[in-house]
């Protein structure tokens, strides 16, 4: 065990390891010591001046963002002369900052705002100066520049530099022209690039998708996990009116630290798809039926039971570990063949973080498919598919090709979000909630299950595939009781796949879990 | 002084000397005129010896901080098995000082005599010369001398036959005040923007391309060889005042005195001395009013702290400022302290790197207040604000650029109030116009 020192901060004794910052000694005592250019995942300049805090036996006041614990100190955050620096700083960074939070994006998540309306002075003595101006500027696909915003943290140009080691930002001019300059023929298009409107402190550098679409006030805010590649970043889904409106990276110091990807964070908008399948629906000749839940379960029983031999699933990857697992065991009876869809893609990693990246593979739960036994090849799952007595389809949308080839299958059941060719071709057609819709876990590329919580409510009729396979496992008399949560849900899967054996939602937190085996040839 | 004029007889001429003498700018002319005799010396000693022979000098840092040398040098580790680096410190930027350009334009052998011995002293194979980008003159004689150096064999791979490696590189700056800061100067070598960095790490643990790193100034170095030839007992001598503070300091005089110009004095010499003997004075009809004593950072004396003043490290700071890098900016009472505290903020709000917040929005906001002020449009109010933002701006930045532009501000009000309340009250007539 590393060393310990024992530090007092505002009163409260805390011990820390050896070279930990006095600001995060501080966070462990409870104490938010104010700041703006440092973060936790960038290197500290010590520039922005807002974190000195009074040490005893220093003669100056020393910035907690560099300064490491000592065994013994004594620190204040809130002394006179501490309080006064911070106001001064505050005061100095407003004379050049326009007050203009009512048409800012960044008004209600704004440090600059918080920490004025928490300590700051309440009249400006700037008098009648104009403030420094600058247009405002493209910095890249979805990055806007407000320099008139900016407060010189430097923490864009840390991240471009040191995180995804594309260094096009720099500070140019000197004193207080000093802007945040762009390197000439170059734009902010790095695949990464969008964190920088998460890091920036202020409304300086804003997302165009996500100009004016809401006040921060009127968000609410969803912890989720990315489905759009194996990596598993953790995000925070924002809805509005049951509308999401934004997706920003979630804290997680083991998995994605806190970024995400462009692709990943631009990825939300068929979440709001209003297209949805809504009701059950049955085939009744060339048309489908709408009918009611118990009908349709009624109806899926009869089906599965009825049938005998091989059965196919052609599942999505992005599907929760819940509904995979429970709609394989539905099928348990037959010889199964299970298969995911694994779009492929470009590999972009971030370069100053190793171990994370946009993964080629674009399923964010195809490890925890694999696990489930979903280990089949496309193809011949597809060539399965065409003389199975039950094929079920898991929010996959198929190929006209691949429909075309489900032509000689017994039976058809579509657990769908969306009607497209494979629905049409479907005996039976079940509406299925989305990531946004459902809570419950992916398994990630480091064998991490994480959870994922209900963001926005389902169109119509939607469940989540997990219920309506519990139920009909109860029907066939598998199960005492159907799991009515996700979590039961995922408490069963451990009967039937010893990796989850012994796990529970609630002991997943928020960061997730590493199982600790896993099945193998499941490693992806 | 020796150039443009002779030495005055109060002057203790040693690095001064040859000021003015072309011959002694070649190689084979200092070597007659006793050169490479101190490099020469050095490189038959111990390093440690040579530590401990500046150590009893008593030299200290002739940039401004007057940091005993010889302590500075014993920071570096031993056989730590990293590259060491030697930078000298010839960006002279502060205002008021120009007395490290003359020391390169006449004697650059001597500079680099005592590189050469500095490097050896802490295992440095390599120097940086990092000089002023408008020092022209300079540049071209220290180039010149440089490759005088190296044809002779007392730079290279084997200096003087010692089988030392010396090897000396010249960096030219790019115009930033900034640079002259020896973090920033560090930045600026290794191609970064000039923006001095945190400490710790100090350079002696982790300095220019993140190794161990002594920085120094020219004036500082070019006294090396003459401690190691006549000896510290000899250096620690000339002394006149505080025995902290010895051997000779050039003062660069600049401003209303009727001589301007380097004078090399001994420690402890009284500042009267200096401006009123080998200055010559003022011009006639005008009396002292104000003196800034070591560069445009230091607080601004009134003719009375001038008039007892001692010029030893000690001896400023009892008057309340300090000797820093000798540049003396000398007033007469024909000067508007208004307008030059002005002109100094203006300097530092032009030069600030904008690293720092209070820095960068600070100075450019002060030197706005004084602006209107000496446009007639100052407020009652501005004084209190002036010495409230001067306080937000001292002892909370990463460098004391921020301090160095409130000093002045802050020494003006409170020794030459009267001025600035005539600004205010409109018994003054303006001295600018506001755009």
């Amino acid at each position: 065990m590393a060393e310990r020192v024992t530090v007092t901060i505002d009163g409260a004794q805390v011990s820390v390891p050896k070279g930990t910052t006095l600001i995060e000694a501080a966070k462990q005592a409870g104490v938010l010591v104010p700041h703006y250019c440092y973060h936790p995942s960038l290197p500290s300049p010590a520039v922005c001046r807002m974190c000195l805090v009074e040490v005893e036996k220093s003669p100056k006041l020393l910035p907690a963002c560099v300064t490491t614990v000592a065994d013994g100190q004594v620190v204040h955050t809130n002394s006179v002369g501490a309080k006064k620096a911070r106001e001064g700083v505050l005061e100095f960074l407003l004379i050049n900052h326009p007050l203009d939070c009512p048409i800012c994006d960044q008004a209600g998540e704004c440090e600059l705002q918080d920490y004025t309306f928490q300590e700051g002075r309440a009249e400006g003595r700037h008098d009648d100066y104009p403030k420094r101006y600058n247009p405002v500027e493209e910095f890249g696909p979805d990055v806007l520049y407000v320099p008139n915003r900016c407060i010189l943290c430097t923490r864009c140009v840390r991240f471009m530099e040191d995180v995804a080691k594309d260094g096009v930002l720099n500070v140019s001019e000197r004193g207080d022209r000093a802007y945040i300059g762009m390197f000439p023929e170059r734009e902010l298009d790095h695949p990464w690039a969008g964190n920088v409107v998460d890091l920036c402190p202020v409304g300086s550098l804003i997302s165009k998708d996500f100009l004016h679409k809401a006040r921060a006030w009127d968000l609410d805010r969803t912890a989720s996990v990315c489905p759009g590649c194996t990596q598993g970043c953790n995000m925070t889904i924002d809805t509005r009116d049951n509308t999401v409106v934004r997706l920003r990276p979630r804290a997680n110091l083991e998995v994605n630290r806190h970024f995400m990807c462009d692709e990943g964070r631009m990825n939300y908008r068929w979440m709001n798809r209003g297209d949805r399948v809504e009701a059950p629906l049955v085939k009744d000749g060339p048309r489908h039926q709408a009918i009611d839940w118990e009908q349709a379960l009624d109806r899926l029983a009869q089906l599965v039971r009825g049938a005998a031999g091989s059965a196919v699933i052609l599942a999505s990857g992005r599907a929760s570990t819940e509904s995979l697992g429970l709609v394989r065991r539905m099928l348990a009876g037959f010889n199964l063949t299970a298969a995911v869809a694994v779009p492929m893609g470009e590999e972009a990693p971030l370069a100053g973080v190793p171990g994370l990246a946009l993964r080629r593979e674009r399923a964010g739960n195809l490890i925890g498919a694999r696990i489930l036994g979903y280990d089949a090849e496309w193809t011949a799952a597809l060539a399965a598919a065409a003389t199975a007595a039950i094929v079920v389809l898991l929010d996959v949308e198929l190929t006209g090709a691949e429909v075309a080839r489900l032509a000689g299958a017994g039976a058809v059941v579509a657990l769908a979000t969306m009607e497209s060719e494979g629905t049409s071709r479907a005996d039976l057609v079940l509406p299925i909630t989305t990531l946004a819709e459902e809570n419950g876990t992916y398994v990630n590329v480091d064998h991490r299950v994480q959870r994922f919580q209900q963001a926005k409510s389902p169109p119509g009729m939607a469940r989540p595939a997990w219920w309506l396979a519990g139920e009909v496992l109860v029907a066939a008399g598998e199960t005492v009781e159907a799991p009515a949560t996700a979590a039961e849900a995922f408490a069963a899967l451990g009967v039937s796949y010893p990796a989850f054996a012994g796990l529970t939602h609630q002991e997943l937190g928020f960061t997730g879990r590493v199982l600790r085996s896993v099945p193998a040839g499941a490693a992806g | 002084m020796g150039y443009p004029h002779p030495s005055h007889p109060k002057e203790t001429p040693v690095l001064s000397k040859h000021f003015g003498d072309a011959g002694a700018r070649t190689y084979e002319g200092w070597v007659q005129r006793g050169g490479y005799a101190g490099l020469r010396k050095a490189l038959g000693m111990a390093p440690d010896a040579i530590i401990e022979e500046l150590k009893a000098s008593g030299l200290r840092g002739r940039g401004g901080a007057g940091f005993p040398t010889g302590l500075k040098w014993s920071f570096m580790p031993k056989g730590d098995g990293k590259p060491h680096y030697l930078v000298c410190n010839a960006d002279e930027s502060e205002p008021g000082t120009f007395k490290d350009r003359e020391i390169m334009r006449w004697t650059p052998h001597a500079l680099i005599e005592g590189c050469a011995v500095a490097a050896y002293a802490i295992g440095a194979e390599r120097c940086y010369i990092y000089i002023r980008g408008e020092f022209t003159e300079p540049l071209a004689v220290m180039h010149q001398a440089v490759a005088e150096a190296y044809a002779q064999g007392a730079l290279g791979a084997d200096a003087l036959g010692s089988g030392m490696r010396i090897d000396f590189v010249i960096h030219r700056g790019a115009g930033a005040y900034i640079c002259g800061e020896e973090t920033a100067m560090m930045n600026s070598i290794e191609g970064k923007r000039g923006n001095p960095r945190i400490k710790p790490p100090f350079p002696a643990a982790a300095g220019l391309f993140g190794m161990p790193t002594t920085i120094n100034n020219v004036e500082t170095l070019a006294a090396v060889p003459h401690i190691l030839n006549r000896g510290a007992d000899w250096y620690k001598g000339l002394c006149l005042g505080n025995p902290k503070s010895t051997g000779t300091k050039l003062i660069s005089v600049c401003g209303h005195v009727q001589r301007p110009g380097n004078y090399e004095i001994t420690m402890g010499t009284p500042m009267r001395d200096l401006i009123f003997d080998m200055c010559g004075g003022m011009r006639p009809g005008r009396t002292l009013k104000a003196v800034i004593p070591g560069g445009s950072s230091v607080p601004i004396m009134n003719a009375e702290e001038a008039g007892d003043c001692v010029l030893d490290y000690e001896g400023v700071i009892a008057k309340g400022s300090m000797l820093g890098s000798g540049g003396m900016i000398v007033m007469d009472d024909s000067a508007d302290v208004v307008y030059q505290v002005w002109r100094l903020a203006r300097f530092y709000a032009h030069e600030s790197c904008a690293q720092c917040t209070q820095c960068r929005e600070g100075t450019a906001w002060t030197t706005k207040i004084l602006e209107r002020i000496l446009a007639g449009k100052g407020k009652e109010a501005d004084l209190a604000l002036l010495l409230d933002l001067s306080d937000g701006m001292t002892g909370k930045t990463i460098c004391v650029l921020s301090d160095s532009c409130a000093a002045p501000i802050v020494s003006g009000i409170q020794k030459f109030r009267p001025e600035f309340e005539a600004y205010l009250s409109g018994a003054r007539q303006p001295a600018l116009a506001m755009a």
